[in-house]
């Protein structure tokens, strides 16, 4: 029956997918996507804090010290959260994608394992900080803050390295589908290991500096301008305005990077149907049937900008072999979310050097209101940008989640109705998030009405009352 | 070198199970502790007992998965294409839990206050069960090598029920003793009577599950049964001494020793079931030697644990030194 075999070969080439494939995506994708939210709080916010503090030791600055205390609150409680949703992605990494951990759980977890290290030292450090205010004197507490920090970054490195290595693999060999060499540092410090954590690290401190200053541009708008809401404002801002330009410096290295080691992705990036140079660079736009729809062509925008000249050649998806050419529909969501991250991006660079400009000439603030409606709205504008990036890198791998290696299909489980765990999933993190947002929201008002100096629960409390003003009562 | 990591692997589950699990029958205490009103005091101290070390003792958690699927990468995927459901549910009540007690922190109205209070102690209550049937799908020999194992009898077997029900007694039983020990050292005697009294309570109970569970691994997990009564078994005697000791000296003992005690008995009972189960990673048929991986991982491991035991080890005791020493503000 040479009928049938062919029908059976041809079905062992190209199988279904199986049915866990869409959940499993979906369901990494939202928690994620959730979680990816509260990183740069526990990593960058605590850096931000701890400027307040030290400030506010220094200058004897008590609003400094009152936003550094108040800060930390928040951070106990976005850590907290994030804590348990970085929990469940660990167990989704075996839930969801069994076959990536058990054949490549060997080197892709290496870096893993050094990220375990450092998130036990930020939650050692960070309950110590959190809950060291009232009775540790200032600079010994000041510098428990300093592990956080310094965890927090080390942490970042090492969970991108991992990401970093899905997408640009090293230091492995295979024999027989099996890992029988593993060459750590090359796992480490993979091709796409610098760039990417960098970026990561930035859009960290980006994240955090535009949503604090977000939040008290927006209390000024509503007519609060004292001091407590400026210096809330200044902090987060300074460092956000610091780190835009030097992250688009390292967004512009990262593109280029991507152009010469994952073409596969830059094509996506680009929506680039067909090999070839002079490829213009098309702002927005909709990728389908191969081509794209609307959006402005710049002539030879792409090749100018991966190689300096227009006549750089750039390879299109055509050049990706079908079987694994990703579908039209996920180019078109890469090349949408690289241009919304580069849009908000270049935004957020006009923010940076508008306050940069204004406190260069005149030490304050500028005065508009439009500079505080934009850094209102700046905060919301950087966590979409960071969600765009991550969906770049992410969709942009597909269909694989090993480049080269292992197909997203192959990865998944293939075990359970993973619907049901997706709903699950999804309504409580819908309740836990708004709770959340809840949880902060009551803080502020309790702050609101407790007004600023006045604050009875001020830090370091003993110390101070050993010298002149009561200690005041608890808090 | 595979041993090694198996043994730093099980180092890991110990720390977990007793101080993650304290922190889970705390919860536990937290759950039964009555109406608002009554139960204020003891959740109070539970509060604030908890605040500032739970978090570090989750970490232990991590530590374990990833310890496990880099190291034993095939005995990963087994245990998760297996028992897929509780571990499932385990995560879920992990976010229930963690969340749950953050926010309890800063709401104030009684209401909401019973809400996120619920939402954390009934997951300190389920997160160990599942916990505990994973354990027992795991040292019943439940998960094949190549996973996929029975998705419901895979952890609905007498061992895991066992094991599940043996998680939450040891959990409460561990966090009573801690919280007595935690009240005596703040001289509050009428919260060291209620805690002492659920310590007794849940010592006889879990005692009692203890010794009837001779006979369900006797009938439903042989292997099991034979290392726990032969190389496993001065481990079991001493957790047995431990949890006696700790009900025998609950009235005198200075809270450090309590403590000790707790810890021993608890302890003991996982350090166990890991004796018993060497050279085994699943059952009897996933050899520690046939799951590891590659020699350079495994190296790379050791340092991690290396550096672990220099940073983290040391860390972790100054949290706990400033913590009993009343240096960190939790009201």
């Amino acid at each position: 029956m040479p009928g049938l075999s062919l029908v059976t070969v041809g079905a062992s080439l190209v199988p279904a997918d199986p049915a866990q494939l869409l959940p499993a995506r979906e369901q990494m994708a939202f928690t994620l996507g959730f979680h990816i939210i509260l990183v740069p709080f526990g990593v960058a916010f605590t850096f931000l804090m701890l400027i307040a503090n030290a400030r506010g030791i220094r200058r004897k600055d008590e609003t400094a010290l009152l936003l550094a205390r108040r800060w930390s609150q928040v951070a106990a409680v976005l850590f907290a959260v994030g804590a348990v949703s970085g929990t469940v992605l660990s167990f989704e990494l075996g839930l969801l994608w069994p076959r990536l951990m058990g054949t490549y759980g060997a080197a892709f977890g290496i870096p893993f394992a050094i990220e375990g290290l450092f998130f036990f030292l930020e939650a050692i450090f960070v309950a110590i900080y959190v809950f060291g205010w009232q009775r540790m004197r200032p600079w010994p507490h000041f510098w428990t803050g300093v592990p956080v920090v310094l965890s927090g970054i080390g942490g970042t490195l090492s969970v991108v390295a991992a990401n970093a290595w899905m997408n640009q693999p090293g230091g492995f060999t295979m024999r027989d589908g099996k890992i029988v060499e593993v060459r750590p540092l090359e796992v480490i410090f993979n091709g796409a290991f610098g760039f990417e954590a960098i970026h990561m690290l930035l859009a960290a401190y980006m994240v955090a500096g535009f949503v604090v200053a977000g939040v008290y541009a927006a209390g000024m708008l509503r007519g609060r301008r004292d001091r407590y809401h400026r210096l809330g404002l200044a902090i987060p801002l300074t460092v956000a305005a610091l780190v835009t330009p030097l992250q688009i410096v390292v967004g512009d290295i990262a593109a280029r990077e991507v152009y010469r080691n994952e073409p596969a992705k830059f094509a996506a990036i680009e929506a680039v149907p067909t090999t070839g140079t002079h490829v213009p660079e098309v702002l927005g736009g909709y990728y389908a049937n191969g081509k794209v729809h609307g959006g402005i062509k710049i002539p030879s925008g792409a090749s100018l900008l991966s190689g300096y000249s227009p006549s750089t050649r750039i390879q299109g998806l055509d050049a990706i072999p079908a079987e694994v050419r990703p579908p039209d529909r996920l180019v078109a969501i890469v090349h949408l979310s690289f241009d919304v991250m580069v849009g908000i991006g270049t935004a957020l660079l006009g923010l940076s050097a508008w306050y940069a400009l204004a406190w260069w000439r005149r030490r304050d603030l500028p005065r508009s209101r439009w500079f505080l409606r934009a850094t209102a709205i700046s905060g919301v504008l950087a966590v979409v940008a960071l969600e765009a990036g991550w969906v770049v890198t992410e969709v942009g791998r597909q269909p694989w989640t090993v480049v080269g290696h292992l197909l997203t299909r192959d990865a998944v489980t293939t075990s359970g109705n993973l619907w049901l765990f997706f709903a699950a999933t999804v309504a409580l993190y819908v309740a836990v998030g708004a709770t959340t947002v809840y949880v902060l929201r009551l803080l502020r008002r309790r702050w609101r009405d407790q007004g600023g100096a006045t604050e009875t629960d001020v830090p370091y409390g003993p110390s101070r009352s050993s010298q002149s003003a009561p200690a005041g009562g608890q808090g | 070198m595979s041993t090694f990591a198996a043994v730093v692997l099980f180092i890991g589950v110990t720390a977990y199970a007793v101080l993650g699990g304290a922190d889970y029958g705390a919860g536990f205490w937290d759950l039964t502790a009555g109406g608002a009103r009554r139960g204020r005091n003891s959740r109070h101290l539970i509060d604030q007992t908890l605040a500032p070390v739970w978090e570090a003792n989750h970490v232990w958690l991590i530590f374990c998965l990833v310890m496990l699927w880099t190291g034993f990468p095939s005995a990963f995927a087994a245990i998760m294409t297996t028992l897929y459901i509780p571990l499932g549910l385990a995560a879920l009540g992990i976010v229930v839990r963690g969340s749950g007690f953050a926010f309890r922190k800063v709401v104030v109205k009684t209401d909401q206050q019973r809400a996120t209070g619920a939402a954390f102690a009934t997951s300190s209550v389920i997160t160990p069960f599942f916990l505990g049937t994973v354990a027992g799908g795991i040292a019943s020999g439940r998960v094949p090598a190549d996973g996929h194992g029975d998705p419901v009898t895979s952890w609905v077997n007498p061992t895991s029920l066992l094991g599940g029900v043996l998680a939450v007694g040891v959990c409460a039983f561990v966090a009573a003793v801690f919280l007595t020990a935690e009240a005596r050292t703040r001289a509050d005697a009428r919260l060291e009577v209620w805690f002492r009294r659920r310590a007794q309570a849940s010592a006889v109970a879990t005692g009692a599950v203890a010794l009837a569970g001779i006979a369900i691994l006797h009938a439903d997990a042989g292997r099991l049964f034979d290392g726990l009564t032969g190389r496993g078994l001065p481990l079991v005697l001493v957790s047995a001494a431990c949890g006696l000791a700790s009900l025998a000296l609950l009235h005198r003992a200075v809270p450090r020793l309590l403590q000790a005690l707790a810890v021993g008995a608890a302890g003991t009972v996982v350090a166990g079931w890991g004796v018993a189960q060497y050279p085994y990673l699943l059952g009897t048929h996933l050899r520690i030697g046939e799951a590891a991986a590659p020699d350079a991982t495994l190296a790379s491991l050791t340092l991690v644990a290396a550096a672990a035991l220099l940073l983290v080890v040391p860390a972790m005791a100054l949290l706990f030194v400033l913590h009993q020493r009343g240096r960190l503000d939790t009201t």
